[in-house]
């Protein structure tokens, strides 16, 4: 598999820095397990928000902290067993699986009309609505432009628009200057996990093409 | 930005770190702690908590720290990207009650690297100083937006609009700054 759309540099910042909201991090983290080039990069990334902490100046005293985390301290209880995965090379990866409590073979899918499915996705977040949307294979979208940002990780199946070929852990990050036309490639549906910002409700691209067909 | 002589590499941290791992060593744990509870604690008020919430939040790291020193591998990363990481999702439980979703590298749909592993891993082990000098050589207005990035808990483009810059100006001056960083990285011979 090789992965050809990346997480940019600001979203691989953010997310570093745990300033990234949760959904859009739900996107960036599956890319991540998909993609060791990407974890190579947030390593540094890390490295970064490592070597910034350690050169944050505090002359505070720490004497009664440390007295009181002294007394705090215990033998560590030895790391419990871990619970052997549910999932399967080239089914949906964690974190994402987590979030919506299955494999692509126990989905619980929604329908949209004309043939495409969602799930919605609950996050803490206020900021992000998070879906994983199936598309039906060669399916074309209307022409569009985006209202805010839009990332879609796709999982399973393809599609192309004009700027290339997007496939299983390729990561597009659209913006409101992204014009484009996205078109399911025709061997399979296309599953992929959609994330815009909240209260535009219908600036995904899949969603503003259904929207006229249920009328809202 | 005065570090203490001796941790100029950090690799006292690192060995410190890997004595709690290894034997439980409570007096490597007090160095590591003086030296990092101080700048946990100071991390916390300014990503977003009052005086005692900082404080809690800081004891609550150093806590961790001691408990999870077994997982510490020092050829991925210095102590304080280690102890930065365990902070970092601390806060984020803290002040955003939020998850943190990261990937499982145990996830059977996990792509592994398939380098091997020698060359793949970054090997982190040289790297702090090359780092600490990279960031210190940043132009000013790129140190101070990785800064804010990692400081503040703010989207960049609230950070865009506290800053009155566009949104493109304030990425494209990140990606700058972390560009530089990853080249000074890969001088020293441990990123490809």
């Amino acid at each position: 598999m090789t992965i050809r759309h990346h997480i940019s540099d600001d979203l691989l910042i953010s997310y570093a820095a745990g300033s990234l909201a949760e959904g859009w991090s739900i996107a960036v983290a599956t890319h991540l397990a998909l993609c060791p080039a990407c974890r190579r990069r947030l390593t540094v990334a890390e490295a970064v928000g490592g070597e910034l902490l350690d050169t944050m100046e505090d002359e505070a005293s720490v004497d009664q902290s440390w007295a009181s985390v002294r007394s705090r301290l215990q033998q560590p209880e030895t790391a419990a067993a871990r619970q052997s995965s549910v999932g399967h090379s080239g089914g949906l990866p964690e974190p994402l699986r987590s979030y919506v409590g299955g494999d692509f073979d126990t989905l619980k899918w929604r329908p949209l009309g004309r043939g495409a499915y969602q799930i919605p996705i609950k996050t803490g977040d206020r900021e992000t609505m998070v879906r994983l949307l199936r598309i039906p294979a060669g399916k074309p979208v209307p022409e569009h432009s985006h209202g805010g940002r839009e990332l879609t990780l796709v999982l399973a199946g393809s599609f192309h628009d004009g700027t290339g070929l997007f496939a299983r852990g390729d990561l597009e990050d659209a913006d409101a200057s992204l014009t484009h036309q996205p078109v399911a490639t025709p061997e399979a549906d296309c599953i992929c996990l959609a994330v815009t910002d909240a209260p535009l409700q219908f600036r995904s691209w899949i969603m503003r093409a259904i929207q006229p067909l249920l009328g809202i | 930005m005065n570090r203490p002589t001796g941790v100029d590499d950090g690799s006292d941290m690192r060995e410190l770190l890997c004595a709690v791992g290894a034997r439980r060593d409570i007096e490597a744990y007090e160095q590591l702690f003086r030296h990092f509870a101080p700048r946990v604690k100071a991390y916390m008020a300014r990503t977003g908590g009052n005086g005692q919430q900082a404080e809690e939040l800081m004891q609550e790291t150093m806590i961790a720290v001691w408990n999870k020193a077994e997982r510490y591998d020092p050829a991925k990363g210095a102590a304080s990207t280690w102890i930065f990481t365990i902070a970092r999702n601390l806060r984020i439980d803290a002040f955003r009650r939020e998850r943190r979703p990261e990937f499982d590298p145990e996830d059977p749909a996990f792509v592994p690297d398939d380098v091997a592993p020698a060359d793949a891993e970054l090997d982190m082990r040289e790297t702090s100083e090359q780092l600490h000098h990279a960031i210190a050589a940043l132009p000013a207005e790129q140190a101070s937006l990785l800064k804010l990035s990692f400081f503040e808990d703010q989207s960049h483009s609230a950070i865009a609009q506290r800053l009155n810059l566009p949104l493109g100006t304030v990425k494209s001056r990140m990606r700058l700054a972390f560009d530089k960083l990853r080249a000074a990285l890969a001088r020293s011979g441990d990123v490809s």
